[in-house]
């Protein structure tokens, strides 16, 4: 009897500890943490005063600040605001002057001849000098290896402070278009994985790994007209659902990617912009994974997949589908004619596989990131449809660093589901990852025919030559089926009434100075 | 006048029906628990589909039906594990005493500090994702509470006349043990099976939504609560049936471990 009352208080300490450790836990797992936002929740959702904070919710986190080491789109995406280049996206598909105000190309391609933009300032208030941008296109091609569009430099010189002069090893009609490459400031070389600092029209307030990022206006920068929110904060989040959770309780204002299903049970109180989510999305297949290295398993897989069943079930319709490696919405550099090779044709299909050597079928591994829905609903359609010609799949969901530390950079794979977006405006940056000896050939796809037509596309100044050359690239990845090739998504961009803007950007971008306060 | 065990008559009602259909949609489902279509998306419960359908045309009740055997295979399957290893540590701890038992339990306080899901996503960043191998990470898990159980019931019997005399009589430890000890505390290992099962399911439901147990499309009754989350406004229902199941299962479980507990205190 003596010693109830001890046993009493040990269990509730038991208790406690117990509960402790579970409120711990879910902290650890992504709930709102206590920031400014909070004073969001209180306020009735539709109210969107002047001094209230934009807050965008984005799947993903960033990988890091510095913007010359981010190998993911929402790395890109996100800090598009705080970092230019030389030139810098347009909305149109198209490079505008940045830190520089005008450049010249020389007739042979070879050398370009940049202007520094007067008065341009980093975001610490120093002037940006022509050897900040020598120190930062350098920087970027040690960086990124030798498969840096940035590798085909042979010298940088500053004749002064206002002027840069590239000379190419090789002529490159597209090199403008790497120019996007971010300027940063020389001085700043130690911090730029901690302390980011721009020329950009947000500057950095504060970065909380994997949590959010806060930005506010830089007052010094170049384009005074500018009309947008003061203040923005980006948050993060494991998965799509919970930001949209985030979204409808009122403590985000906007998102991207979002699914029809989600728009409709949105109702009333939103500003909806239709937009597609600018990817290729596809089933990428190992190229050198036994069945695969046979083209007519790989054909048979093209024509077991019911491109508009994946769809519709993902998305009710809308997407546009695709049979090559190519992005419909930049027409210029995009083969048409390759639409339609594949048409659903399970009998075709089965009879291929058999001519491949697979009658029976084979197994499949499917590895996707767990943090995107899209993917892994994707893997469960293509799962059903690849059953009906004998493919047993079974799908492996891993989380987004595994995924991209062991498929896109060990391609230690059978085949994924993901999209791949416009990392560049260039096309050869674009192309260059089905060349057989790249650093992003992911699926390991090669090709002599294909690779020889990569090199001329890429060296030809004539833009209707080019143009040509990138269309029979695109048509012998169709015809040799380098992977299934789906789609561009449909998808929504949704932002709270109070807001409107948003620019669609041909690539992964989130212009927070598009955005305007009603 | 006889008193009925009401707890246990219900529980076993409640647990008979969830094994009865889990039987039968092993057999049958009134749809495909994966065929996809994309012209009956989200429909809401109707006399073809009575619990209405999914995000990709699925019949919602065949894939909780089907999803049941899942849940309840991982159930058991961690019991037993749990029960087996669990026994065999509490018997030899408890019979044995001395320092074995001092560490051995002291290593079960520790596993128990800790909540059992915390621990299995522990070993689930070791082992991977799957159907099996949550089933060894919470198997693992449930060791120790099955092992402090039988342990303290060892402790009470063996020191009971009719075990002393057994041992006078010459019959060696593990003949005392499994013959004399452990037919004598089944009550209570039944109840703690209950129990455990009970956590289990919930163990495997909220792995699973965690996206860490069992991997699409196989249906588990916790896999399509998450799933379910990003359709809560367009399908509720969605959510709804596969919700009530697991709470059904608890239901059952509970109170056949809570008519136990009253028969054992009879």
């Amino acid at each position: 009897m003596k010693r109830k009352p001890y046993k009493r208080i040990s269990l509730g300490v038991m208790i406690l500890t117990l509960a402790a450790v579970l409120c711990g836990c879910g902290g650890g797992a992504g709930s709102s943490t206590v920031d400014t936002s909070s004073k969001e929740t209180a306020e009735p959702a539709a109210s969107a005063s002047a001094d209230h904070e934009f807050t965008f919710g984005l799947d993903s986190a960033i990988a890091s600040v510095d913007p010359h080491v981010d190998t993911d789109a929402a790395t890109r995406s996100v800090l598009f605001n705080v970092f230019e280049g030389l030139v810098k996206v347009t909305p149109e598909g198209d490079v505008a002057p940045a830190v520089a105000q005008d450049y010249k190309m020389s007739d042979d391609a070879k050398t370009y001849t940049f202007t520094l933009r007067d008065g341009i300032t980093f975001q610490d208030g120093k002037a940006v000098k022509a050897s900040d941008v020598k120190y930062s296109l350098e920087r970027s091609a040690k960086i990124n290896g030798d498969s840096s569009a940035l590798s085909v430099i042979s010298d940088i010189s500053c004749p002064d402070d206002k002027t840069v002069v590239i000379t190419l090893k090789s002529a490159d009609s597209e090199f403008i278009y790497n120019l996007t490459t971010e300027i940063l400031e020389e001085a700043n070389d130690k911090d730029q994985g901690s302390k980011p600092i721009g020329t950009g029209p947000f500057k950095v307030a504060e970065y909380k790994e994997g949590e959010y990022i806060d930005f506010e206006r830089y007052e010094g920068y170049w384009n005074k007209d500018l009309d947008c929110i003061d203040k923005a904060q980006i948050k993060f989040y494991d998965k799509a659902d919970t930001a949209f959770t985030e979204l409808k309780a009122g403590s985000i204002d906007a998102m991207w990617q979002m699914t029809p299903d989600q728009v409709k049970s949105l109702g009333d109180g939103y500003n909806v912009v239709e937009s597609t989510m600018k990817l290729v999305q596809g089933l990428f297949i190992n190229n050198t994974y036994e069945p695969f290295k046979k083209v007519q398993v790989r054909q048979a897989l093209n024509y077991a997949i019911d491109r508009d069943a994946v769809d519709k079930l993902l998305l009710g319709g809308g997407s546009k589908k695709i049979n090559t490696y190519g992005y419909p919405s930049v027409p210029e550099w995009y083969n048409a004619d390759t639409e339609g090779t594949y048409k659903y044709d399970v009998d075709k299909a089965k009879q291929l596989l058999a001519d491949g050597g697979y009658p029976d079928g084979f197994d499949l591994e499917i590895t996707v990131p767990n943090n995107y829905n899209l993917h892994v609903q994707a893997a469960e359609i293509m799962k059903e449809e690849l059953a009906q010609i004998g493919v047993k799949v079974t799908i492996n969901p891993v989380d987004w660093s595994t995924w991209l530390s062991d498929v896109y950079q060990g391609r230690k794979f059978q085949a994924t589901v993901i999209g791949f977006d416009f990392t560049s405006l260039a096309p050869s940056t674009w192309y260059v990852h089905y060349q057989s000896k790249s650093d992003n050939n992911m699926v390991n796809f090669s090709d002599a025919d294909y690779d020889k037509t990569y090199d001329e596309a890429k060296t030809e100044t004539d833009k209707d030559k080019k143009k040509e050359l990138y269309n029979k690239c695109q048509q012998i990845l169709t015809d040799q089926a380098a992977s299934v090739f789906i789609e561009d998504p449909v998808n929504y961009i949704v932002l709270r009434k109070g807001y409107t803007g948003f620019a669609s950007y041909p690539i992964y971008v989130i212009d927070l100075s598009s955005i305007k306060a009603e | 006048m006889r008193k009925y065990n009401y707890s246990l008559i219900a529980g076993l009602i409640i647990t008979a029906f969830m094994l009865a259909v889990t039987i039968t949609a092993h057999f049958w489902t009134p749809y495909s628990v994966t065929a996809m279509s994309s012209m009956s998306k989200n429909l809401p419960p109707s006399a073809a589909h009575l619990m209405g359908t999914d995000n990709f045309g699925r019949d919602v009740l065949s894939r909780v039906m089907s999803g049941c055997g899942t849940t309840f295979f991982i159930g058991m399957c961690t019991v037993v594990i749990g029960a087996v290893f669990g026994t065999i540590v509490g018997a030899v701890t408890g019979y044995f005493g001395g320092i074995l038992d001092a560490v051995i339990m002291r290593i079960n306080d520790v596993l128990l500090s800790f909540p059992s899901v915390l621990l299995a996503l522990i070993f689930i960043s070791f082992l991977g994702t799957g159907k099996y191998k949550i089933i060894i990470a919470l198997g693992v898990m449930f060791i120790p509470s099955f092992a402090r159980i039988v342990r303290s019931e060892v402790i009470r019997i063996k020191s009971q006349d009719y075990v002393k005399s057994a041992r006078v009589m010459g019959a060696g430890s593990l003949r005392i043990i499994f013959v004399h000890i452990i037919p004598n505390i089944r009550v209570s290992m039944l109840t703690a099976a209950a129990v455990g099962f009970n956590n289990a399911v919930l163990a495997e439901a909220s792995m699973s939504y965690l996206g860490l147990g069992v991997v699409p499309p196989e249906p588990s009754l916790g896999l399509m609560l998450s799933e379910a989350q990003q359709y809560i406004f367009v399908a509720p229902w969605y959510a709804l049936f596969p919700g009530i199941v697991i709470a059904l299962i608890i239901l059952g479980f509970g109170l056949i471990s809570e008519g136990l507990r009253g028969l054992a205190q009879k």
